[in-house]
């Protein structure tokens, strides 16, 4: 057992303060885990929100001496206890209460992207065929637990508040699990670049940082969706041989 | 119990509950980078210097006109204006330089360390105002993959600088085979520029990236897989390579003003 302070931050609607709360600690604990103490010993309405305790349902996501993390996830040992540990409520998002924030807007953005839409049966029973390897880098997409901790991190969002412009590194992984879904069929590129405003990440990869599920979010999702964007976009070249296939398809077609 | 006021609201420039020394990252960055240009910019207008033996520094290579003997065209052209100060270099810095501009690391570590957007992650930003890579000018960043096949080309040619690094003229005019510091100075360059051109994020794309089916073409899955690998390091090829083209400059001007002195191993 050892002592530890915490500074919480407390208050509603974003208006509050952060206050110290001085606790025991021992070996083994999560931030969660002196959070809980505090809400037993000291703090009864200290709302906080949790469910797993394991990494997995991510609805823990603060920021813990100023870095966004999970709080079930943060171990005591990493951090430095002789300076009172801060914990706050993710800033990308409107204030509830306490260390709980309203991240409903990701719901609604996620219902704005086209779902996935798949090719026809491709066997006679109405069932489809993937290789394994095709949906490797799907899976490593699909791993997310929506923790929204990227999104709290990324500067478009945190210090520009571009919500309405920006979906932000989550729904970009999203997109690019459905873009590079070796099934579907849908073409997102046109919103990419438009509704979804993928031109708005200047890739400084914070969002990988601190993503708990270490996707590499940056490198695999958002810049391969950056490439496919300026192949259909910015590249002359591109269009041009697009062109051209265009006209012998029309010139073929003419000719039967 | 203690309290301590700070609002939830947009935090000012440099702002932040971090703990951590935050700032040495982009300032060592700062440092780098600002060392490469001013060096490089240096390096490539004094237009001398820049060979030593059979070396051939890689700031001036290809030489496409100029007075040493790996010149492609001959002497500085007639049609170059007498005003305008000539050097190889300038002729051909342009595309590694654009390349490095517009690569995807080095996009995002200058946003950070020389333009503070954001100055590290989760710390506040001194502007308010944001037009990302939307917009112009940063649209224009698109342009990455047209500067990689420059890249590869230049990539090339710097292998052969290599070979030609390998062929010593003694003092009779014959040339013969051999190993100098040099030559391993601009054979380790060119692995490091090789391993960040070829992990480029662009070239990952072309070679497999862009399918959604890649498991029935071993070949370009193969491609695609060893351009992934060497992505994974990209940020590490992209410094290590910056400080090794930067060094192998120095080696041969060094050589050639006569501070070092050249060792034979072959
Ligand atoms: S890399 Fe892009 S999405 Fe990720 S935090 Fe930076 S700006 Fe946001
Ligand atoms: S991508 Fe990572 S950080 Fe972002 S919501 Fe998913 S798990 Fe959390
Ligand atoms: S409580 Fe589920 S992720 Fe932390
Ligand atoms: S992304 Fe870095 S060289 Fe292309």
């Amino acid at each position: 057992m050892s002592a530890a302070t915490f500074r919480i931050w407390r208050g509603e609607r974003g208006d509050g303060r952060f206050e110290d709360y001085p606790t025991t600690v021992s070996e083994g604990m999560v931030v969660l885990d002196a959070v809980h103490r505090i809400q037993s010993e000291q703090a009864n309405d200290l709302a906080c929100r949790w469910n797993c305790k394991a990494g997995k349902c991510g609805s823990c996501s603060a920021e813990i001496n100023g870095k966004p993390r999970l709080m079930c996830m943060t171990r005591l040992n990493e951090l430095d206890l002789a300076k009172p540990v801060t914990i706050e409520p993710m800033r990308a998002f409107p204030h509830v209460r306490d260390l709980v924030t309203d991240v409903s807007w990701n719901f609604r953005v996620k219902q704005k992207i086209q779902p996935f839409t798949p090719c026809a049966p491709q066997a006679a029973d109405g069932t489809w065929r993937m290789q394994q390897r095709d949906v490797d880098r799907v899976q490593e997409f699909r791993k997310c637990i929506e923790c929204f901790l990227c999104q709290d991190v990324c500067h478009v969002l945190r210090d520009h508040n571009r919500h309405d412009s920006f979906v932000g590194p989550r729904f970009l992984v999203h997109v690019a699990a459905l873009e590079m879904h070796p099934l579907d069929t849908a073409d997102r590129m046109a919103e990419l670049r438009e509704a979804d405003g993928i031109g708005y990440c200047n890739i400084t990869k914070c969002c990988t940082t601190v993503c708990p599920e270490g996707i590499a979010i940056t490198d695999n999702a958002i810049i391969p969706l950056k490439e496919r964007v300026v192949d259909r976009f910015y590249d002359p070249l591109k269009a041009l041989v697009r062109l051209m296939r265009r006209e012998t398809r029309d010139e073929r077609r003419e000719t039967s | 119990m203690a309290h301590v006021s700070l609002p939830i609201a947009p935090r000012r420039f440099g702002e932040t509950k971090r703990t951590d020394a935050w700032w040495i990252q982009p300032a060592v960055i700062f440092l780098l980078f600002s060392t490469f240009i001013v060096y490089s910019t240096w390096a490539a207008l004094q237009g001398n210097h820049y060979t030593y033996g059979p070396y051939l520094s890689p700031f001036y290579s290809p030489e496409l006109f100029g007075d040493s003997a790996h010149a492609w065209f001959g002497p500085r052209p007639g049609w170059w204006p007498s005003w305008l100060l000539f050097s190889p270099a300038i002729l051909i810095l342009w595309a590694p330089g654009g390349f490095r501009f517009t690569c995807y690391y080095y996009r995002g570590a200058y946003y950070k360390a020389f333009w503070a957007d954001p100055p590290n992650c989760a710390v506040g930003e001194p502007r308010s105002s944001y037009r990302g890579e939307r917009h112009f000018p940063l649209i224009l960043q698109n342009v990455h993959r047209f500067f990689l096949y420059f890249a590869i080309l230049f990539l090339v040619i710097l292998l052969r600088d290599v070979w030609d690094a390998m062929w010593f003229t003694d003092a009779t005019g014959h040339r013969t085979f051999g190993i100098g510091v040099g030559t391993l100075v601009l054979a380790v360059n060119v692995t490091l520029l090789g391993g960040y051109t070829l992990g480029c994020h662009s070239l990952r794309h072309m070679v497999g990236g862009i399918l959604d089916r890649i498991a029935e073409r071993p070949v370009r899955q193969a491609v695609y897989d060893c351009s992934s690998c060497l992505n994974r390091n990209h940020m590490q090829w992209a410094r290590l390579s910056l400080v090794m083209v930067m060094f192998a400059d120095l080696y041969i001007r060094l050589c050639s003003l006569g501070v070092w002195t050249d060792w034979r191993l072959i």
